[in-house]
């Protein structure tokens, strides 16, 4: 399985005047699920096109397996993708559609035949084999470009935004179907993404991108636990995580515009504290923690999103169950170990440790700690 | 209340169409069946009444072997025209389609002859062919090959006519071509890209089926214009020497204006009309099916 090792060094695209992808590198190994994730214009695609061969790269080297293939055309780079848009062909069958490459690459016809069957049974489309794509759900199409990049049987399938168009529901479905035929088949897979929460639940890793840099490469539970930028920090989990400016106080570092509580040494001044609001605990009759005002919540089924102001600062605070606090004031708390310290440049600082904040005895109940990024 | 409201509806449907209707019907269908009517009567001479005489007029056709002449001529030019038309429109279209320096001025190129008025096409054609001083004559003498009388040699008249024809429709039908390729997604050409697929490969599989309704579109509009040449002609060779170059609308033409037989004139249109219709008719139900529309 070694000739699905994909790596990149120092992999860049320029046009004209922009410069869509920076000088990355990665390493992915043989049967890894990747996810390029990142805003949109950051470069995913065009990471994901120079991979494939639709894009030649402008600098640095591309190799798949032990071969340098920064030059090769796509047909001879061993890889499928499944497209955005899915690339069927409109005039032809859904049969015809799946066996295309097969065609292109003359495998008998006995042989086209007993792969199609057996892929159709794998994505669920053999009654369907007779269609043309027009007459297929969404949901179907998506399928039918699936399989077309399985029945090649390559060792690599590139996703781009393959779940953009499908709605809700069906995209957490398709997610569980793509993930249970990758590990089936132990493909490797680059998969595109903007939508972080794809990212968590698919990945084994997680390549996270902004102006075509790669700001940070871990495991879905390094980039939550570990943002190792602000830019991170407020990608991942949603809502997203509160980033809050810090002044100097008299006993260390303050919240703008709350001079009372320090919640970090002097050195951290200047810089961020970044705080999940799952990680907050909200509390109407304690005495203690960092003083707040709710200004509304937002009730969501399973939990409730108080948004409040400490200093000059909105905070939001995710809660279980249903709770209606607007207008009250309150106290908020948080563990030390879930306190993130982030530079004046927005880089995670290891070297300090925010300050404990005093315990606070009664609060309302948080969120279990998994899954906490899902709604 | 509901039907009142329907019959409103339809009323107000009908007005929509009013104005299209006046216009086909005076310019149209009333023609069409004044020329019908008048294939099958023989005027009266000398004030005497027409006289209804039923087929006798086709009959009278059918027995005329200028008319067979004419007919075949017609038949060798489509022949000429559409295929080598269609083809070099294609092949046109798929070479601008492409990423070449400049291809905003060849496109502009490829098109030109569309645009200019028949007249002068023609005009640009008669010195090409001009039999002492034409370019083409002057460029064989140059190789020291005998010229030929392009346009006089009843041999190769049609054939010169064919050319000019070709070279001002071409272009036309490339736009069309052009249109139906950028609409057709790149992102086919980069998922058969990634299983190897040749150039000539995608071409058959994917361009041409897709292509389809496009080329159904010109081939019915390549046929109509293929009996609808009277100006070329005019300019050109007059249907000459001896109606080597007649073709039927230019044949209806002289038989209307020059030898005043409106009759005649009339019966070769409504088998023209018919012709066409037959053609039509097969088009919608055989090739249609065929065919994938978007
Ligand atoms: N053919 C091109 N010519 C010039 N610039 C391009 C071209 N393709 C992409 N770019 C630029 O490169 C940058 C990265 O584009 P890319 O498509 O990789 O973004 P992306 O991360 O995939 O975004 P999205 O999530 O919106 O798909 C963008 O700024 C884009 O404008
Ligand atoms: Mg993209």
């Amino acid at each position: 399985m070694s000739q699905s090792r994909i790596r990149l060094e120092r992999v860049t695209k320029r046009w004209d005047a922009t410069t869509a992808v920076d000088g990355i590198s990665f390493d992915v190994t043989p049967g890894q699920f990747v996810i390029l994730l990142g805003p949109s214009g950051c470069g995913k695609s065009t990471t994901l096109r120079m991979i494939a061969g639709l894009e030649e790269a402008s600098d640095g080297q591309i190799h798949i397996g032990e071969r340098d293939v920064t030059r090769l055309p796509p047909g001879d780079r061993g890889l499928s993708m499944v497209f955005q848009s899915y690339a069927l062909f409109p005039h032809l069958s859904v049969a015809d559609n799946i066996v295309f490459g097969l065609r292109s690459r003359k495998v008998p016809k006995d042989e086209q035949r007993q792969r199609l069957a057996k892929v159709a049974g794998l994505v669920d489309l053999t009654d369907y084999l007779h269609r043309k794509p027009a007459q297929l759900s969404g949901g179907q199409r998506q399928r039918v470009a699936l399989a077309r990049s399985i029945i090649s049987e390559h060792p690599i399938c590139l996703m781009d935004e393959p779940l953009s168009n499908l709605d809700a529901r069906l995209r957490s479905d398709m997610r569980r179907e793509i993930k249970a035929l990758q590990s089936r088949l132990n493909m490797t897979v680059i998969y595109v993404t903007h939508d972080q929460v794809e990212a968590m639940s698919m990945g084994d890793r997680v390549i996270l991108m902004q102006h075509g840099k790669i700001v940070q490469d871990g495991t879905p539970d390094e980039l939550y636990n570990r943002p190792a930028s602000a830019f991170a920090a407020s990608f991942i989990g949603s809502p997203a995580m509160n980033l809050l400016p810090l002044e100097a106080g008299k006993e260390g570092a303050v919240i703008v515009g709350e001079p009372h509580t320090p919640v970090a040494p002097l050195e951290a001044v200047g810089g961020q504290l970044g705080i999940r609001p799952e990680d907050i605990a909200l509390s109407t009759t304690s005495t203690t923690g960092v003083p707040a005002m709710v200004v509304s919540d937002e009730y969501l089924g399973a939990d409730t999103i108080a948004h409040v102001t400490v200093g000059n600062h909105n905070v939001r605070v995710r809660m279980s169950g249903k709770h209606a606090l607007a207008g009250q004031p309150c106290r908020l708390y948080w563990a030390r170990e879930n306190a993130h310290l982030f530079a004046a440049d927005g880089l995670r600082r290891d070297d300090l440790t925010p300050t404990p904040l005093p315990r606070s005895p009664h609060s309302i109940p948080r969120p279990p700690v998994v899954g906490s990024f899902q709604h | 209340m509901s039907f009142t409201n329907h019959r409103k509806m339809q009323l107000y449907g009908a007005l929509l169409l009013l104005p299209a209707a006046l216009l086909l019907t005076t310019f149209a269908y009333l023609p069409t069946v004044t020329t019908v009517i008048n294939s099958l009567f023989l005027p009266g001479f000398r004030g005497a009444p027409t006289e209804f005489v039923g087929l006798e007029n086709y009959q009278v056709l059918f027995d005329d072997p200028t008319f067979w002449q004419v007919a075949r001529n017609n038949l060798l030019y489509a022949l000429g025209t559409i295929p080598t038309s269609i083809a070099l429109a294609l092949g046109m279209a798929l070479f601008v389609n492409g990423k070449l320096p400049g291809r905003g001025f060849v496109r502009m190129a490829y098109f030109t002859p569309t645009i200019l008025p028949m007249i002068a096409a023609a005009n640009i054609w008669m010195f090409f062919y001009a039999p002492q001083i034409g370019l083409f004559n002057s460029l064989l003498g140059a190789l020291g090959i005998p010229g030929v009388n392009w346009l006089g040699d009843p041999s190769v008249a049609l054939s010169s006519v064919i050319v000019m024809s070709v070279w001002k429709e071409a272009g036309f039908f490339m736009i069309f071509y052009l249109a139906a390729l950028q609409s057709i997604p790149p992102e086919l050409k980069e998922a058969s890209d990634l299983e190897d697929t040749s150039r000539w490969s995608f071409f058959w599989r994917v361009t041409f089926p897709l292509l389809m309704p496009t080329t159904l579109f010109v081939l019915i509009n390549s046929l109509i214009n293929s009996v609808r040449v009277v100006d070329h002609l005019f300019i050109l060779t007059k249907g000459g020497p001896n109606n080597a170059t007649n073709l039927l609308l230019y044949y209806v033409y002289e038989n209307a204006f020059s030898f005043f037989d409106r009759t005649t004139a009339a019966t070769i249109t409504v088998v023209i009309l018919v012709v066409l219709a037959v053609v039509a008719t097969l088009k919608f139900t055989i090739l249609d099916r065929r065919t994938h529309y978007q």
